[in-house]
């Protein structure tokens, strides 16, 4: 019943309720409930402290400070903000379509939920090690558009449905190339599944440098379209906060606009989690320093992810909007052609042997 | 075959872009421009329109004659001008002296028609700008000080 390939800290949860305190299946369940609440809580404050750190960047592109009122270098700031998002009314529009509306804010926050299972932040602490990793990755992601188009619909609002579709348009363009730039790395490592991945990545350097041209651009490639996936940065057309009220979730108040806004700053974290443990090297130390220390791993993890997160925040403080015929045209005429040229000229590097080995 | 070309150049304005804001987020600690109020005190400028003052010397004496110019050429009432014809010691004639000059900030849009409109330079911009209180009335201020009276050498 446990879907992991080697004994790791998870699977001692769970085997302490089921076979340590002798609860058989039972204590399976509740193992699996503890880890569950276990990864909430880290999301909901990982959630909670992206949001500042988004305003903190922000403010330093921006030649000024910012939040440091609300607790010692305004550490406390998205608490406060969180505490005001609760206590608002929900209010609802009287046509809307009562189900619909309520139901919306759930698909985005379950689908990324989901989704940081399968991540490995060290080598004994991945939940689901399952041997389609990647592919269960991108699969899922594709639920969270769901919860979009109905967030529009339901709204009864015509800019609001007019936002959705856009937005609806723009996620399901641009995973096909994330899921074509990560088939490209897939190409170096023959396996989907993670933990094959970074193994891969520990004797044989990190795939960036494994893979050279291809892989360079394979990864500028994702993060191009892993910006776009999350409508952030210059993909943000639809939520465009001067313009068209707020896209899909203009209807929304309180605690579900929270959760749209939370599933946003999540969706952020598994793509920069795909991207480090797919091209930078997962939990690895750069030259395999100190690889064995169990409790480094996740610290290198979150700090190469923090990397990233902060490159994708430099692209929304850096770069115009761009409008949404633009948007397409960037995804059909040019990423998705020269994705399809990358992987030939992977599987070509692959077969000719012209990989850089690693001399350490 | 511009296709090629426009991908060269898309990537070099990326490039441009990032440039620029790398520059700032580096070197951000220096570069700061934001004042932290209410610890430090920004830089005001000697042209800034914070409230109408009538400045006064050191024996309290201004230089209104209370000649209603201000308050006709207000475009929404905001001056008030308390006006006598007083008996002047010196010639033997009644001379319109000015009681109090009433100012009302609250209602104040800060178009500077009062102050062109002196004629004796009574009335000047002052740098305050902290005019927020919890009681309304404190916001209209009779702008002349109690017991001043004019300068001798005001002309009319």
């Amino acid at each position: 019943m446990i879907i992991a390939s080697t004994n790791n800290f998870f699977t001692e949860i769970i085997s302490f309720f089921s076979d340590g305190l002798g609860w058989g299946f039972g204590g399976e369940i509740l193992g699996y409930t503890a880890i569950a609440v276990i990864y909430l809580i880290f999301f909901a404050v990982a959630g909670l402290y992206l949001v500042l750190m988004e305003r903190k960047v922000a403010a330093w592109i921006q030649l000024r400070i910012g939040p440091n009122r609300v607790g010692p270098w305004g550490l406390l700031q998205t608490i406060g903000d969180a505490i005001k998002l609760v206590t608002k009314e929900l209010t609802g529009t009287i046509k809307a379509d009562k189900f619909l509306y309520n139901l919306a804010p759930y698909f985005p926050i379950v689908a990324a939920l989901i989704s940081i299972s399968v991540f490995a932040f060290g080598e004994s602490f991945q939940v689901f090690d399952i041997n389609i990793g990647i592919f269960f990755l991108t699969a899922v992601s594709s639920i969270g558009v769901i919860g979009i188009l109905l967030g529009g619909w339901a709204s009864n609002n015509k800019f609001a449905l007019i936002g959705a579709m856009r937005s609806g348009v723009q996620v399901i363009s641009y995973e096909l190339s994330v899921g074509l730039s990560l088939l490209t790395m897939v190409l170096l490592t023959g396996s989907l599944q993670l933990s094959e991945i970074i193994e891969v990545q520990r004797t044989g350097g990190w795939l960036i440098y494994q893979g050279h041209i291809p892989a360079i651009i394979a990864f500028m490639i994702y993060m191009i379209s892993g910006t776009a996936e999350t409508n952030r940065a210059p993909f943000d057309l639809i939520e465009a906060e001067s313009e068209l009220g707020a896209g899909y979730h203009t209807e929304y108040s309180g605690m579900k606009f929270a959760y749209f806004f939370l599933a946003e700053f999540i969706n952020m974290f598994i793509i920069a989690a795909i991207a480090v443990t797919v091209f930078f090297g997962g939990w690895l130390a750069p030259f395999d320093l100190f690889d064995n220390v169990w409790f480094l791993q996740p610290v290198w993890f979150i700090l190469k992810v923090g990397m990233i997160i902060v490159l994708m925040m430099f692209f929304r403080w850096t770069y115009p909007r761009l409008r949404i015929d633009q948007v397409l045209t960037l995804e059909w005429k040019y990423l998705l052609p020269l994705n399809l040229m990358n992987i030939v000229l992977m599987a070509i590097m692959v077969w000719a042997g012209f990989t850089l080995p690693w001399p350490f | 075959m511009s296709y090629f070309s426009d991908i060269y150049n898309g990537f070099k304005s990326l490039i441009n872009g990032f440039k620029v804001t790398h520059k700032y987020f580096i070197h951000a600690r220096k570069e700061i421009i934001t004042v932290q109020y209410p610890e430090e005190r920004p830089q005001i400028f000697e042209r800034f329109k914070g409230e109408v003052i009538m400045p006064h010397d050191e024996n309290n004496e201004h230089a209104c004659t209370g000649c209603q110019a201000c308050e006709i050429a207000c475009p929404n009432g905001t001056i008030e001008i308390i006006w006598d014809r007083v008996l002047d010691e010196e010639t033997g004639k009644k001379k319109k002296t000015i009681d109090k000059h009433i100012y009302h900030l609250s209602m104040c849009t800060m178009c500077s028609q009062c102050i062109e409109a002196c004629p004796t330079d009574a009335i000047v911009w002052g740098q305050g700008f902290e005019h927020s209180v919890t009681d309304r009335t404190q916001l209209t201020k009779v702008l002349n000080n109690p017991g001043s009276k004019i300068r001798s050498d005001v002309k009319e």
